[in-house]
Formats: C-alpha cells, structure tokens, sequence
C-alpha cells in the first residue's frame, strides 16, 4: 500500500492510498482535479503532467525516451517533470508528493 | 450570463459530452446540467478494445471520470436512456418513456456509430459484431472465449480493426483482416505507413488480406464447429468463430435533422460548435467544423478533437467568446509500436520518410504541401511527433534535404530560420 499526496494549483491537498494501477489512474479516480489522463494511459497526451518533489525524485525513478519527447509539449516542464500515466503505484513510492502542473 | 434556472442538456456521454459537462462548470455555468446517453455503463473511454481492455483481465471498463466525480460537479446522469424526438421550436426533448425534458442550451455530443456494409447474409449471421461500446467488447470477448478454434476474420483494415487485430493475437486468437482497398489504412496514410503495419501484423501471426471484397457470409459446420464463412468475390473464403466488423462509422445525425439543422458530413457548426440553431450546439464525431490552420472543413473521429472542442463550447455557452483553432492529432498503439500523428495530410503534395540510423522501426513520414508542412506520421518517434507539432503550430518551413538526411539527427535545425 503506498500513500501519495497530490498538490492541486488551487494547493488543495489530497491524500490517497492504492496498492495497484498508475498514478494518473489514482489521481482520476480521487477526482485530482487537473489530471485529466485524456488518452486513457498510454503516454499520448501529456495531460497528466506533475511535478515530483525534489527529495522524491530518486523513489520515483526517471522518465522514459518517450515520456521525455512527450513532456517537451509542455511548455512548463522542468527536470522534475513526470507524466504520472507512466508511474506505476507500488510500495516504493509510498509517501511521495507530485504538484499537479497547471 | 446564465442563471441557476437554465438548463444545459447534453445528448451523449462519452470523450465529447462528459468533458463539455464538467467544462461548463468550470465555466461557471449555474444551471442544471443533464447528460442523457442510451448507453447504461458509467461513461467510459472509448472504444475500449483497441486500448487494454480486451488483454486486461479486469471486468470493469476504463471510466472516464470515476462516480463521485459527477455528483461534486452536480451533473445529472440519465444512462441508458434513449432520446427520441427533439422539439427545437418549443426547446424539449423526450426520452424513449416520453418524459418531457426542457432546456435551455442543447449540446448534440451524439457521436458516431458503425457502418454495417451490405453483404449478403451478415444481417442474418448471429455472431458478428462492431466495436463501439462496452457491450459490443463484452459480446466479442464472451464470444471468443466459448469459441473453440479462436479463429477471428476483421473484415475492415483500418486503425480499429488493426489495434483490434493485435488486441486478439496478444490473447491467441488466430486472425485475419480483410481489406477491400488495395492497402490496409489506404484512407488515412501513405504506403509507407501501410507497408510497416503490414509487415507488423504478419510478424505477429495476423493475415492481412488486401484487395479482399467480402461478397457473401453465411452459418456453416465445419468440423462439428459451428462457424461463419466469409467469402470474397475472387472466391476464396475463410471461416470464423468471432465475424468483426469495422468498416468506418457514419455520424448520428437523426436528431439534428429532427431539429432542422444544417447537415454536412455531420453536424454544420461554427468555430464556436454552435449549429444553424443558436441554442443547440454540437461536439465530437458528429461535428463538420471548420480548421482555421488548414482552411478546411472537416469531421474527426478523435479523443483529442472531442476534448478540445468541449472545452471551446462550454466557454461558448456561459458567454465567454471562444473560436476552436487547433491543429488536430491521434494515436494508435499496436502490439509495442506507437504511431503518433499531427496534422492533416490532405492535399499533399510530396512526403519524406525518415527512417533513423541505428534505431530498429523508428521512422517518420513528412507530409508536405509545396512548402508547407502538413502532417508527420511517427512511428516509435514521439520526438518527430512533438517537432513536427511545433513546426505545424508554427507554421516554419522546413529544409527538407536536411530532414531527408538521416545522418543529421532530428532537431529543430531542421526548421529554416525565418
């Protein structure tokens, strides 16, 4: 079981907890509001793009080639940048916080 | 702008009419919100098949916004229920049970639904289906579960009768594609694009058939199985367990004509997604819309079209001027290969294919007219895929002998400085 916070740009705080699925899945399923995962998870919308905190980068792990190219899209992207579709809920990335980008 | 009497009806729930419902609230829209779909499932991502739902081994579809989510956003859902006529004149609806429903802004996210061609005995073939809704998928899965010799024909070789075709290999199906062009996806890319996904599928165990017309299907035994036989006109024939069929869809236009709009390929609207009615607007498949980039009128079958456009006619409804300007785009995932797509290749006039050095099934086609790029297939290549978005958004030329050469890797030094 891995608890994750989510930061929404109106700095709303949501706690959730999921022992399976993606992150984007998590974030749509607990209404987060602006992850909208419009392509349903398959890395083809960039519209679930967070921000991992700084100290959780390394639980998270880094983006793929394709998750790269695609974060380019977004104009606001930055080193902590992640399509959360592409992160996989599991216990190594319990008590991780993502800001949702706007 | 609006008042908390006014009531905003949506008429189809899926990518277009569920997004234009939670948009208007975005939008501040104060009113009731009612969204009406005859389909009885919790709105979902569509069509499920060519994503994971038929290799998940989850029984639920892929929902697009979970329960709470509807009730926070006060949004009424009236599933499963069918509208029947449409009163512009007296601005009503009634439902299948003749309730009466008022509003005040109709939105027609009504969609798109299969094209069942004519051919002899298929209306007669109990076990073929289409592959639009959940329920289509459920029957296609149970279908081919009680089948005994998982032989599946897809007559149709267009995007979703190939993401179907891998979807079925990947759980042992045996199948074949029919195709009646004389190349798979002939309507929507170059050869190029046809060859590759030829050469995929066969890699994998599926057949595609081209220059294949299905003439005649009729129930047979074959082995003590009872099967279907699908013969072509150049008198082969091949037997199945599971008969799919998808052949392209047909916008639902019957009630927009009820109501006396504009029809065109679909709906007529404004940039605005407003219809020759002003309190009635139409979204997604349905909508025959105009692209300010490629000053053309088109209908796109896409999630990204129906989601964009949503968000443009809830601002446009709650008063807040606002014109759809986007550059269209798509995917498909088939197997491990990701094809992207920006663009419309329309009117082309020449195109570039980059196949990257060292890099096994990473390839890009530059779609061009004169000097102008149009559109970039990529497959395996979201970098080609995001440059060519740039690009197109940006409308920079191109040098196109830089991009044809593959020893200079893609970048935007492709792009000639203006």
């Amino acid at each position: 079981m891995a608890k994750i916070t989510f930061i929404t740009s109106s700095n709303e705080k949501i706690t959730v907890a999921a022992t399976e699925g993606s992150v984007m899945e998590l974030a749509v399923n607990n209404n987060v509001q602006g992850i909208d995962g419009d392509c349903g998870g398959v890395c083809s919308c960039a519209t679930c793009h967070v921000f991992v905190a700084p100290e959780d980068v390394d639980k998270v792990g880094v983006a793929s080639e394709i998750e790269t190219d695609m974060l380019e899209l977004a104009d606001d992207a930055n080193e902590y940048s992640r399509l959360c579709c592409q992160i996989p809920v599991t216990d190594a990335i319990d008590n991780v916080v993502f800001t949702v980008a706007k | 702008m609006c008042t908390s009497k006014d009531i905003c009806v949506i008429i189809g729930a899926s990518h277009a009419g569920v997004n234009t419902a939670f948009n208007l609230r975005k939008e501040k829209w104060l009113g009731k919100i009612i969204l009406i779909d005859a389909d009885p499932e919790l709105p979902y991502h569509r069509p499920p098949l060519s994503k994971t739902y038929l290799t998940a081994n989850t029984s639920t579809t892929n929902l697009l916004k979970p329960i709470e989510s509807y009730k926070k956003d006060n949004i009424t859902l009236l599933l499963g229920k069918k509208v029947t006529r449409l009163d512009a004149v007296n601005r009503c609806l009634f439902l299948d049970n003749e309730t009466k429903i008022d509003y005040t802004k109709l939105v027609l996210a009504t969609g798109a639904k299969p094209i069942i061609p004519t051919i002899e005995g298929l209306k007669e073939t109990a076990s073929y289906f289409c592959l639009r809704t959940a329920a289509d998928i459920v029957a296609i899965k149970e279908s081919y579960n009680a089948s005994k010799t998982k032989k599946v024909v897809i007559i149709g070789g267009g995007y979703i009768g190939l993401e179907t075709a891998a979807s079925l290999k990947k759980i042992g199906a045996e199948v074949v594609v029919l195709e009646r062009e004389s190349r798979i996806l002939k309507r929507v890319a170059t050869a190029v694009i046809s060859d590759f996904f030829r050469d995929l599928h066969t890699q994998n165990g599926v057949q595609i058939l081209e220059n294949k017309e299905v003439s005649k299907v009729e129930n047979t035994l074959e082995n003590g199985v009872k099967v279907t036989k699908v013969h072509c006109t150049d008198a082969s024939y091949f037997t199945a367990e599971v008969l799919i069929v998808g052949v392209g869809v047909i916008p639902n236009t019957e009630l927009a004509k009820q109501a006396g709009l504009k029809l065109k390929n679909g709906i007529s609207v404004a940039n605005t997604g407003e219809t020759s009615n002003l309190n009635i607007y139409a979204v997604g498949d349905c909508a025959y819309h105009y692209n300010l980039h490629y000053k053309t009128y088109v209908r796109l079958e896409s999630v990204q079209n129906a989601v964009d456009q949503s968000k443009i006619i809830a601002a446009n409804i709650c008063g807040n001027p606002l014109i759809y300007n986007t550059i269209p785009w798509f995917w498909s995932d088939q197997y491990n290969v990701k094809l992207q797509i920006v663009g419309l290749a329309e009117n082309y006039t020449d195109y570039i294919v980059r196949e990257e050095q060292d890099k096994e099934n990473v390839i890009s086609v530059w779609y061009f007219n004169n000097d102008e790029l149009l559109a970039v297939n990529a497959i395996n290549h979201t970098k080609a895929y995001v440059f060519g978005t740039k690009f197109i958004k940006e409308s920079k030329k191109i040098a196109k002998e830089k991009l044809a050469d593959t020893s200079i890797p893609l970048s935007k030094d492709i792009a000639v400085v203006n």
